[in-house]
């Protein structure tokens, strides 16, 4: 009888041969039980290609697709000033690799042209620009098409900044003196609608916190609930296995591929895009894997209560990816936001991490930030997981 | 509380809050329990009797709110995880995992269960044996037919020698081989091991060979004893009315059922009818004189199933449910639906099929069968787990294209015609398969106007279902929520609606308890008295007496065709002894799968065991 053994009086050396045995239990079947998890994920394709493909397509769509740089922009050039003081100005953008301009002969047409998008933006040099220009009053007219309001931003810096520049040198050679405004030039623009700008860098950081989400929160929701519908868990329950020894089986496999796809997205990261790292490579790793406990334990939770794969995976997509999208600071800047949906966003640990990596990334180590962050970070895996323990019991009702 | 019981339980309550309707079921009632140690003991009873509640309990998987449980001399409520350290429970549904193989799923549950490397050469080498699932070890678990899964769920769970067995329903869907096979392993478990077995079962037959039965229903116990105590119940009132006429044995079987102030129970057996009187007098009654015409009537030692239609029977009166009334309503829908089946009509050909094949991949599931079906027949397909049953039965339907061959239903070809061919034929599938968010009388709608009936036609055919299916009273519950036995009913009208020619069941009465059965087959001999022609699968051998003929197939091979009678003497047996379908259908298999050692000696033996 188990309890009469355990009541009798034990030696130190009974003690400790017992707790030996009871680890070593304790590491067989949690070894046999990571084994089969291993087994299932590898088996099933479609979990791994969300876990490993997913990753790689999400970073060469966002890192190049949505790469918001312009290059031969079309644009056309309005002569109505034929001198060769007019013909330097532009010159600017006929050697940028910004630009292909077309000359047109009047406004009429490059309107036309507009119209029909075939152009992007119109720069107009009027008839009286070099009798102007050497009145220190040279004027250009810049128009951009603003339907899509971020390409239109950086055509008219673009635009602008080789004009300017342009001019700056034509000043120097009419060796004007800059107090005076002789030979200056003034562009007059006008941006139609305004954008955030937005860049690699900036969006690469954030993408890996959506993979990491990904993979943490949204696969995990399943693997739980898929024991649940299919009924797997009643047989395994009456047996010796403990409930922690279930979920740790459940976090491993995971945890590895999360760590794969974080290793692509640094590689990626680094090598293809150039992102910078200006802090601690190591600091990152270590945040990066708080961050992985923290997606983990959500995703076991979710899948716990729901027992039911459609609706975890439902509830998943939505307190886990649509906010690390919407709320964490990946699209919308949360300094930018009403104060109320700024305090929701700062709710979710997503949100922490993103912060976290961009300055780790973007500007270095900053030990306040990083340590407020962290410490965060821990509270929620804590969080996460003991809930996804408290939840998982070896009972059917 | 000693050794010499596994299993105490002193007034036990368990209540459900069913979330759908937010009520509160009450699963059990006040039950007492005293499961010696070393022995097999059933727990028998319909469907919401209480069974699996009960066995969860035992394992630690539920909370036991009231009373007190021990197992293995321990409190379940507070030491759950040491029980489950030393029994092994196999649920209904055995969760194996279907990506891993055979082999995979073995040793998963032998790590956890802390099976030495040792141990497990000898122990697998006899589980592979018993089971026979030697040849697959590397198949994925999904891969494996019904039976296969049932008997590697069964393996797992023995991979140790636990001290407690519990078994939920292990032979549900389980063809008749596959039952002889996993009893046996069971029993000489028993014998080898000295391990207690619980086991809740369907299966009257089963619960027979156990040395103590517990007779439940919606949460009560309702008696407890030994099998023959049990039996004791129907003493001096089994008799068997053996014919000789041409009519079917289900016809007189049918008349007697309808006598329900006289006659308790009545089977259609061994091509003759068993019956039970509602009591030891009424067998000299004038009016049981009439029904049984010329047959010649014998007395019978009761079984265990006697024993239980006689408890349920009684049980049911208590309680104002009126099962008679049931009946009555079931036979009637014969006399009331259009009897356009004249005395010439019924030779007419409904489904003819010839060299019929279909393959999946190089697997052939269906190699070339050939029959046909009449008018008004009743007609079952009957295979092991895997023998290409379903598949047949789906190409009948349409559902499913053959790869060749003839098939032609209701004198439509299905292959050039299918669309037509469906409009003539209902189909009631295994899983319930109607929309459990809508009401009754919305599924009816529903599917009445996806089958083309509207306004005045659709209203008189849904009346007309409603009344033949008693289903009156019930047009605004959601169908979801119905118990099962009313899904089914459901279920048939709905087939019925569009009046086809032909009716599709798959293993309809498939983990339904004995009482229900018989009103399910009462309402389908009637429907066949209309000129329905039905179509029906079933695992339950002795229902197959109650089909005018049968094919027998195995490994997509047709083995046998026939009444009952032509197929046990195809099975080798004398046309005049007395027949016994459980043993006919294991013989033709086994003749099948071993030629040269066809009847011998073991293939016997099984049989008898069955009806010992």
């Amino acid at each position: 009888m188990p309890e009469a053994a355990a009541n009798a009086p034990m030696t130190e050396t009974d003690h400790g041969v017992a707790q030996r045995r009871t680890v070593g239990a304790f590491l067989r079947r949690l070894y046999a039980l990571t084994r089969k998890e291993v087994r299932q994920l590898l088996r099933d394709k479609s979990n791994l290609s969300i876990g490993l493909l997913l990753p790689v397509i999400l970073m060469l769509i966002f890192g190049y697709g949505l790469s918001l740089d312009v290059r031969n922009a079309p644009v056309a050039v309005v002569m109505e000033d034929a001198s060769p003081a007019a013909m330097d100005a532009i010159s600017a953008l006929q050697l940028s690799p910004y630009f292909s301009p077309v000359l047109v002969r009047s406004m009429h047409e490059a309107n036309d042209k507009m119209l029909s998008r075939e152009v992007d933006a119109v720069v107009r040099v009027p008839s009286d620009f070099s009798s102007a220009l050497a009145a220190g009053q040279g004027r250009l007219q810049v128009i951009v098409h603003g339907a899509e309001a971020s390409r239109a931003s950086i055509i008219l810096n673009y635009a602008t900044s080789a004009l300017l520049q342009q001019g700056v040198r034509l000043q120097d050679r009419s060796g004007g003196a800059s107090g005076d405004g002789i030979g200056q030039v003034q562009v007059d623009s006008r941006l139609w609608f305004n954008a955030a700008n937005t860049s690699t860098w900036y969006l690469v950081p954030g993408l890996i916190v959506l993979i990491m989400t990904l993979t943490g929160a949204f696969l995990t929701a399943l693997v739980m609930a898929r024991e649940w519908e299919r009924g797997t868990f009643e047989a395994l329950f009456v047996s010796p296995v403990k409930p922690v020894e279930i979920l740790l089986a459940k976090i491993i496999p995971y945890f590895g591929v999360g760590i794969i796809g974080l290793t692509m997205c640094l590689t990626t990261a680094r090598f293809l895009f150039g992102v910078p790292m200006e802090g601690s490579l190591l600091l990152l790793l270590f945040a990066s894997v708080l961050y992985l406990f923290v997606a983990l334990g959500i995703g076991l939770l979710i899948s716990s209560v729901t027992r039911n794969q459609f609706m975890a995976s439902q509830i998943s997509l939505l307190v886990s990816l649509l906010p690390v999208f919407m709320l964490s600071g990946f699209m919308f800047d949360l300094r930018n936001v009403p104060f109320v949906i700024n305090v929701i966003g700062h709710l979710f640990p997503a949100t922490h991490f993103m912060a976290l990596i961009k300055t780790l990334m973007l500007a270095g180590n900053i030990w306040p930030q990083i340590i407020l962050e962290c410490s965060i970070l821990t509270a929620y895996a804590v969080l996460f997981i003991g809930l996804a323990r408290l939840v998982t019991r070896k009972r059917l009702d | 509380m000693s050794d010499a019981h596994a299993v105490v339980g002193r007034h036990l309550h368990k209540r459900f809050l069913d979330k759908e309707s937010g009520r509160t079921i009450h699963a059990l009632k006040d039950i007492n329990l005293d499961i010696p140690a070393g022995s097999i003991t059933a727990f028998v009873g319909p469907d919401g009797a209480g069974k699996t509640t009960l066995i969860r309990m035992m394992a630690g998987l539920l909370r036991c709110e009231e009373g007190e449980l021990q197992v293995l001399g321990l409190d379940v409520a507070r030491h759950p995880q040491q029980i489950q350290d030393r029994i092994s429970y196999m649920p209904q549904r055995f969760g194996l995992y279907e990506d891993l193989s055979v082999q995979e799923n073995l040793d998963l549950y032998a790590d956890l269960h802390g099976v030495p490397p040792e141990a497990r050469g000898q122990r697998y080498q006899r589980l592979m044996e018993m089971t026979g699932l030697a040849r697959f070890t590397d198949r994925p678990a999904g891969k494996l037919s019904g039976g296969m899964k049932q008997k590697l769920g069964l393996a797992c769970t023995l991979v140790r020698s636990p001290e407690l067995l519990l078994l939920d329903e292990p032979t549900v869907g389980v063809d008749p081989l596959s039952r002889v096979e996993l009893w046996e392993i069971v029993e000489q478990l028993r014998r080898d091991e000295h391990l207690t077995v619980i086991i809740s079962t369907a299966y009257l037959d089963e619960a027979e060979r156990c040395s103590r039965v517990y007779v439940m229903h919606e949460g009560e116990i309702l008696a407890e004893g030994a099998p023959e105590a049990l039996s004791a119940h129907a003493r001096d009132r089994c008799f068997m009315a053996v014919t000789h006429s041409a009519e079917p044995a289900r016809a007189l079987q049918a008349r007697l059922l309808d006598a329900c102030e006289l006659v308790v129970d009545a089977v259609p057996q061994g091509g003759h009818v068993r019956f039970i009187v509602a009591n030891p007098d009424s067998q000299h009654d004038p009016r049981l004189r009439s029904l049984l015409g010329d047959a010649e009537v014998q007395a019978m030692t009761p079984r265990l199933e006697d024993g239980f239609m006689v408890l349920m029977r009684r049980r049911l009166q208590h309680m104002g449910h009126s099962h008679e009334a049931s009946l009555a309503a079931a036979a009637m829908s014969a006399e009331e639906s259009t009897p356009q089946a004249s005395a010439d009509a019924t030779r007419e050909v409904m489904i003819e099929v010839r060299d019929l094949v279909r393959r999946f991949g190089d697997f052939v599931a269906v190699n070339s069968t050939s029959f046909a079906v009449q008018r008004g027949e009743i007609f079952g397909l009957l295979g092991p787990n895997g023998a290409g049953k379903t598949t047949t039965f789906r190409m009948l339907c349409g559902l499913l294209p053959a790869s060749s061959g003839f098939l032609q239903v209701a004198g439509v070809n299905l292959r050039t015609a299918r669309a037509d061919a469906r409009r003539r034929i209902g189909y009631v599938s295994q899983k319930f398969s109607l929309y459990g968010n809508l009401s009754v009388m919305e599924n009816l709608e529903f599917f009445g106007g996806a089958y083309g009936l509207r306004g005045k036609r659709l209203r008189r055919r849904i009346d007309t279902v409603m009344e033949q299916f008693e289903l009156g009273g019930l047009e605004r519950t959601p169908s979801g929520h119905l118990p099962g036995g009313f899904k089914q009913r459901l279920a048939m009208a709905v087939g019925l609606l569009h009046e086809p020619d032909i009716l599709f069941l798959d293993e309809p009465t498939s983990g339904t308890d004995p009482l229900a059965r018989r009103e399910f087959w009462r309402r389908i001999t009637a429907l066949a008295d209309t000129g329905v022609t039905i179509i029906i699968t079933t695992h339950f051998l002795d229902e197959a007496e109650y089909c005018d003929r049968i094919v027998i197939q195995d490994a997509g091979e047709l083995k046998a065709l026939g009444t009952p009678r032509e197929v046990w003497v195809q099975a080798g047996h004398r046309a005049d002894s007395f027949l016994n379908m459980e043993r006919a259908f294991i013989d033709i298999v086994n003749q099948g799968r071993h030629p040269k050692t066809a009847n011998t000696g073991a293939v016997i033996a099984t049989g008898e065991v069955l009806h010992a």
